[in-house]
Parts: C-alpha cells; sequence; structure tokens
C-alpha cells in the first residue's frame, strides 16, 4: 500500500512540475493579493504591522482555496480519478496522499515565502518564526477541508465560485486560530496555544477529512 | 413527526404526500396560534426593561429565531445523514425542505440583532460573537442550497448535500468556540449581545411561546415544501398524475 | 475448450438503473462464471455504460445489487477492486505523463507489481513499440487507447475484466492484438465483461441486450 501512496503523491509532483505555471500562478496571486492591502490601506507602517498576520493568512486561504480545483479536476476530466476509486489502496489514503502532493505544491511555497512578504509590512522579526509556523501548521489543514469540497463540487458547472462558498465558512476558525497566533505573540501573550490548537486542527482534520472527500469522490463520479 | 404504529408505511413518498399535507395545516394553524400569543407576550405584556427600555422587546424575536436557525441546521444535518446511510428518498427530501426555513431563521437572527443593536449601542453591526457566528451559519445554510441547486441529479444532490450538512455540524461547535475567542480576545469589539437583560418570567415565557410557534411554523413549512418536492421529483410515477388529476 | 471456473461468479440481482428521469433498465440479472464471457449490447443511450459501471462497483443501482462470490461488492471493496481491471470509455491517460509512466501509474494503483521491462513489453505487444517514452500528448487517438488497452497484457492474474468499447478508435491489426489478449484471458479461466458494436470473432457465453427507450 505505501508503495501505491508514493506512487500518487511523485505522480502528482510530477505532474505539477510538468505544469509549471499552474504552481506559480497561485504564489503570485498570493504575492500580489498580500502587495494590494497596503495600497488599499495605506502605508503607514503601525497600522500594517497590526494587520500584517491577518492579511498574510486572508491571502494564504484565498490562493489555496484558488488551487483546490487543481486537485481532482484534471483527473476527473481525463478518467484517471475512476482508476482511483478502482484501486486496490483506500480511497481515504490515495486521497491523503493527494493532498499531501498538493499542499508540498501550492500550500509549502506560500509557508516559506511568507516571512519575506510579512517583512514588507514591517512585522517584528522575533515573531516571524510563529507566522510561519502558523501558516505551515494551518495550510495543510486548509487543503484537507478544500479536498472536502474540491470533491463534492467535482465537475459541476461554476465550481469554483460554489467550492469558494462551501469552504470559507469551514476555514473561519482556522483564520481566526492561525493569524491570533502571530498577534497573540506580537501583543506578548505568546502564540503557543493557537500553535498547539493548530496542531490538534491538523490532526483532527488530517483524521477525518480524507475519508469524507473519500465519501464525496464515490458520489460525484457516480 | 408523525405518531402512526407502522413508521414504515410513511418512508415512501406516495403515503407521505396526504400525510404531509394534513400536518403541514394543523401545524401552521399551531403556529398561527403560538406566534400571535408569543408576540401578545413580548409586546404587551412583558414589563419594561430597566435598562433597555422598550428597544429590547425586539429580543423575542431575535433569540427564538436564532434558536430555530441552529436547531433547523441539526435536524436537517440529521436527515441528510439518516439519508445518505439508509439510502431513503424521503430523508434527502426532508433535509432540502428545512434549509431554506433554517436561512430564513437565522436571516431574521441576523436581522433583528442588527435592528437590537442600533438603539442599545448605536450601531447597525456588531462583531459580536453569537451574530458573527449567526452570519457564518447563514453561509453554511447557503453553501448546502447552491450545492444542491448546482447538480441536476437529485440523488447525487441529496447525497452531496447530505455530506456537506454532516461537515458542517462537526463544524459549528468550533466554528462558534474559535468566534467567542477571537471576540474575547479582542477587546475593542466588546459590546456583547449576549448582555440580554435579566430575565423576568414573563420575558422567559413569551420566548418560549415565540420559539413554539416558530418551530410549529418550521414543520408547517418544511412539510409544504417537502410536498413540493415529492411532486417535482416523482413526477413521472402514477400516484403524481392521479393527484394531478385529481385537483385538476 | 474451457477450464473448470476456479474463480468466483459475478451475480446481478434485480438491478434497476434510473439516471434522471429515465428508466434504462429494470430486474436485470446475470451470473457470470470464470471462462465465460459476457457482451452486451445495445443503441446508445440504453445503459450499457451504466450497466458497466454498476456491475463494477462505480455507480450505484437505484435497485438490486451485484455479488462477488455472494457478497455484495459494495461490502467488499478493495477486495472486489484488487480482483477487476475495468477500462471505460474514456482513457485513463494523463497527457503529460509518457506512455510508459501512465502504465506504471496504473499498475500500481491496481496493486499489480510489474517492473519496467514487463511494462515496456505489455506496450509492444500492443504495438507501441517506440512511443514508450513519449508524452501521452503527442499520441493519435488511437495510440493513447491502446497505452490503456495495454493494461490488459499486464493483468493475466485479474479475474474480472470488465471493458467498455475495448475496439474503438482501434486500426485493423490492434483489434486483432486485443482480441487475442480478450480470448486468451477466458481460455485461461478468467471472466470477460465488454459492450462493443462489432461483431467480435469470440463467443459470447452471455449476451444482454439493452433496448434503447
Amino acid at each position: 500500500m505505501l508503495a501505491a501512496l508514493r506512487c500518487v503523491i511523485h505522480r502528482d509532483l510530477l505532474l505539477a512540475v510538468r505544469r509549471r505555471s499552474d504552481v506559480l500562478t497561485v504564489l503570485l496571486f498570493f504575492v500580489i493579493v498580500v502587495s494590494l492591502f497596503p495600497l488599499g490601506v495605506g502605508p503607514d507602517p503601525a497600522l500594517l504591522r497590526t494587520i500584517a498576520p491577518g492579511v498574510i493568512w486572508v491571502a494564504a486561504l484565498l490562493a489555496s482555496m484558488l488551487a483546490l480545483p487543481r486537485m481532482f479536476a484534471s483527473d476527473h476530466a481525463d478518467g484517471t480519478l475512476e482508476q482511483m476509486l478502482l484501486g486496490a489502496t483506500p480511497l481515504g489514503m490515495t486521497v491523503a496522499a493527494k493532498v499531501l502532493a498538493h499542499w508540498l505544491v501550492a500550500g509549502l511555497p506560500l509557508v516559506l515565502i511568507s516571512p519575506v512578504l510579512a517583512l514588507q509590512f514591517d512585522f517584528p522579526q522575533e515573531f516571524l518564526g510563529t507566522l510561519t509556523l502558523s501558516l505551515a501548521l494551518g495550510t495543510p489543514v486548509l487543503s484537507l477541508i478544500g479536498a472536502i469540497g474540491a470533491a463534492l463540487t467535482l465537475g459541476l458547472r461554476g465550481a469554483g465560485a460554489l467550492l469558494s462558498l462551501l469552504v470559507l465558512p469551514l476555514y473561519v476558525p482556522v483564520l481566526i486560530i492561525g493569524a491570533g497566533a502571530a498577534e497573540s505573540a506580537t501583543s506578548g501573550i505568546g502564540g503557543q496555544a493557537q500553535l498547539l490548537l493548530l496542531a490538534a486542527f491538523l490532526v483532527f482534520t488530517g483524521a477525518l477529512a480524507p475519508w469524507a472527500a473519500a465519501i464525496a469522490l464515490r458520489i460525484s463520479a457516480e | 413527526m408523525s405518531g402512526g404504529i407502522n413508521w414504515f408505511k410513511y418512508s415512501s413518498p406516495q403515503t407521505f404526500f396526504p400525510l404531509a399535507g394534513k400536518l403541514a395545516f394543523w401545524f401552521g394553524v399551531l403556529a398561527l396560534i403560538a406566534c400571535a400569543a408569543g408576540l401578545y407576550i413580548g409586546f404587551f405584556a412583558a414589563p419594561t426593561d430597566a435598562q433597555q427600555g422598550e428597544a429590547y422587546r425586539i429580543i423575542f424575536i431575535h433569540v427564538p429565531a436564532a434558536w430555530m436557525s441552529m436547531f433547523l441546521y441539526l435536524v436537517m444535518a440529521f436527515w441528510a445523514g439518516l439519508g445518505l446511510a439508509f439510502n431513503t428518498r424521503l430523508s434527502g427530501m426532508m433535509a432540502s425542505a428545512l434549509a431554506p426555513t433554517g436561512a430564513l431563521f437565522t436571516f431574521l437572527a441576523l436581522w433583528t440583532g442588527s435592528l437590537w443593536g442600533k438603539p442599545t449601542w448605536g450601531t447597525w453591526w456588531v462583531w459580536d460573537a453569537r451574530l458573527t457566528s449567526e452570519l457564518i451559519l447563514l453561509f453554511l445554510y447557503f453553501g448546502f442550497m447552491a450545492l444542491q441547486a448546482a447538480i441536476d441529479d437529485p440523488r447525487r444532490a441529496d447525497k452531496a448535500g447530505a455530506v456537506l450538512a454532516l461537515v458542517g455540524v462537526v463544524n459549528i461547535p468550533i466554528i462558534y468556540f474559535s468566534v467567542k475567542w477571537w471576540n474575547t480576545l479582542h477587546q475593542g469589539a466588546s459590546v456583547s449581545l449576549t448582555q440580554a437583560p435579566t430575565m423576568a418570567a414573563t420575558m422567559f415565557a413569551g420566548m418560549i411561546v415565540m420559539a413554539f410557534g416558530f418551530w410549529f411554523y418550521s414543520i408547517a413549512t418544511a412539510l409544504m415544501r417537502a410536498r413540493c418536492i415529492m411532486l417535482e421529483r416523482e413526477r413521472a410515477s402514477e400516484w403524481v398524475a392521479d393527484y394531478a388529476k385529481g385537483s385538476a | 475448450m474451457e477450464k473448470t471456473s476456479g474463480i468466483p461468479s459475478l451475480e446481478a440481482v434485480d438491478l434497476q438503473c434510473t439516471r434522471g428521469e429515465r428508466t434504462l433498465f429494470n430486474g436485470l440479472g446475470f451470473t457470470l462464471r470464470g471462462g465465460e464471457l459476457l457482451r452486451i449490447g445495445g443503441a446508445n443511450g440504453s445503459g450499457k455504460t451504466s450497466l458497466l459501471r454498476i456491475a463494477c462497483g462505480l455507480l450505484e443501482p437505484t435497485r438490486g445489487e451485484v455479488r462477488w462470490a455472494g457478497e455484495n461488492i459494495r461490502r467488499l471493496q478493495e477486495e472486489f477492486w484488487r480482483r477487476l481491471v475495468y477500462v471505460g470509455h474514456v482513457n485513463a491517460v494523463k497527457d503529460d505523463l509518457t506512455a510508459l509512466e501512465n502504465l506504471q501509474v496504473a499498475c500500481t494503483l491496481a496493486g499489480l507489481a510489474a517492473k519496467r521491462p514487463q511494462i515496456g513489453d505489455a506496450l509492444r505487444v500492443l504495438g507501441l513499440a517506440g512511443c514508450e517514452n513519449l508524452p501521452a500528448r503527442v499520441l493519435s487517438q488511437g495510440q493513447r487507447r491502446r497505452v490503456a488497452l495495454a493494461r490488459l497484457a499486464l493483468s493475466e492474474a485479474v479475474p474480472l475484466w470488465v471493458l467498455d468499447e475495448p475496439f474503438a478508435a482501434l486500426d485493423a491489426a490492434a483489434v486483432e492484438c486485443v482480441q487475442d489478449l480478450i480470448a486468451g484471458h477466458v481460455s485461461r479461466g478468467a471472466a470477460v465483461i465488454l459492450t462493443t458494436h462489432l461483431e467480435a470473432r469470440i463467443a459470447a457465453t452471455l449476451r444482454i441486450d439493452l433496448e434503447a427507450s
């Protein structure tokens, strides 16, 4: 079974490498959205410092959501998804592997570039670690929850907008806790509580979301 | 809902249809009575509040509506889950029938919350934990309805909606607690609609009566909507043709 | 010359399939044992693909069930799917992967341990020698279909093949080749279900003809 999961991850990474533009677009979207905020609210350093975690988190959330259709849509279109449904490994595990590959391609780059963007907002350097860690724990949760939405809206017209409507309310707790981590750090309370809570979210969704997404995939593929 | 001896007799749309009609009528009547009583208590019988004056009376609609919005989501998720697990047609129809009423009460709770906020706190909207959670609940309802509307095949729509509703149900406590935490952390938004006036017995009675009124209304409308869904989905079958001929 | 079947039977019991408004078929049943070929015929839109998908477990019938060795396939899940190869209408072939990579992934996901040389051989059997390292994007329709069907050459141990229009988009040589594979599989005592417009030279043990409504 591990061989099959490794195969799925390898396959998805290979496909992402061969279609690099898809991946880069998401990253660029993230960067652009973050850069829009100062243009919208003014360059006052104190204000920007306060809103930095929130802005980066919202932008990461939106960019993550933008990348979601990639998870299953192309496999669904060329019939490879069907073969996964008939595969020898439990579908939940296959989905988990796909989500991991998706995060490596669409989530991890966001995490890695976030410190640079935070510096644009003059976010205090000593708390960059907390911010980055919160994103590192939170973006996989977003991918996991998003997988359920992507599976439910597979093949529907207007899937992109519908997906946002389904998934954004479910993202709210992650956003609140995630952005709260960095904010608590800057206000001196320390962000450990939120980071632990994010880790708990990750474990919780990691255990349940792949199965929910698998059920949703079977429903959508009928 | 039915106290009938043989439950499974009513598990097919064909047999449930006439029963639903009768139940809808009687629950509608009960709803009118209860709502009238509740409104009377709320707007006439209950005493004026010492702190908030007459404006607090909106609470008699706001709180029961909020209760209903949460309760209906749970019931909807229950029926949807039942339909997913046992592959029964009627359960899915009930879930779809409940959603718009649930969304209505959520919207009503938000609107009355806003109307309460203006005279009491001076703003049309407060980022209070409960109101914010209600707002997200409204999005959950819309998501459910939008998903079902986007899927043509009724069976797929029922099942997909069920998965979404169940995922939503799991998330509702998480959403509520995270929003509450967020609200307490950001002390700037300290106005809270949870500071309801301490309950005099009449006030509490008024809210309970209103809650029942809303509940009966929900049952009546859900049953009526379920009847429409049944007619639509089973339009190829004989009993619908007979029904159409009968009422034409 | 048929071997006695060592494989369990695939039983369809009282199947009904309703897509949207139309009931495609009702009360359909069959028993397929090892060494038998079931051919499903019918006009376009008569429900052939739906029946195949129900037999695979991809689609849930409105009524009735499909059993493998007496157990409902929806309960067996992976246990059943490990014993099944499904080649559908759509070629499960990714444009950005080479023919070799595509086949490799397909085999690993199906739980077939296949080494590179075996995969290369399978592609050669289907007449794709020289195309192994070309991305599927540049292959013709017929070649892509052959990549999808190459899986059959590696699935000798899989007891049930379900094929939806396997000969579509193939030239005469490829059709011969695939018919050989199918005939060989049946004579090994395995079971095959297929739909096709072509008059295949392999005798069908069972025939089901669905009427178009």
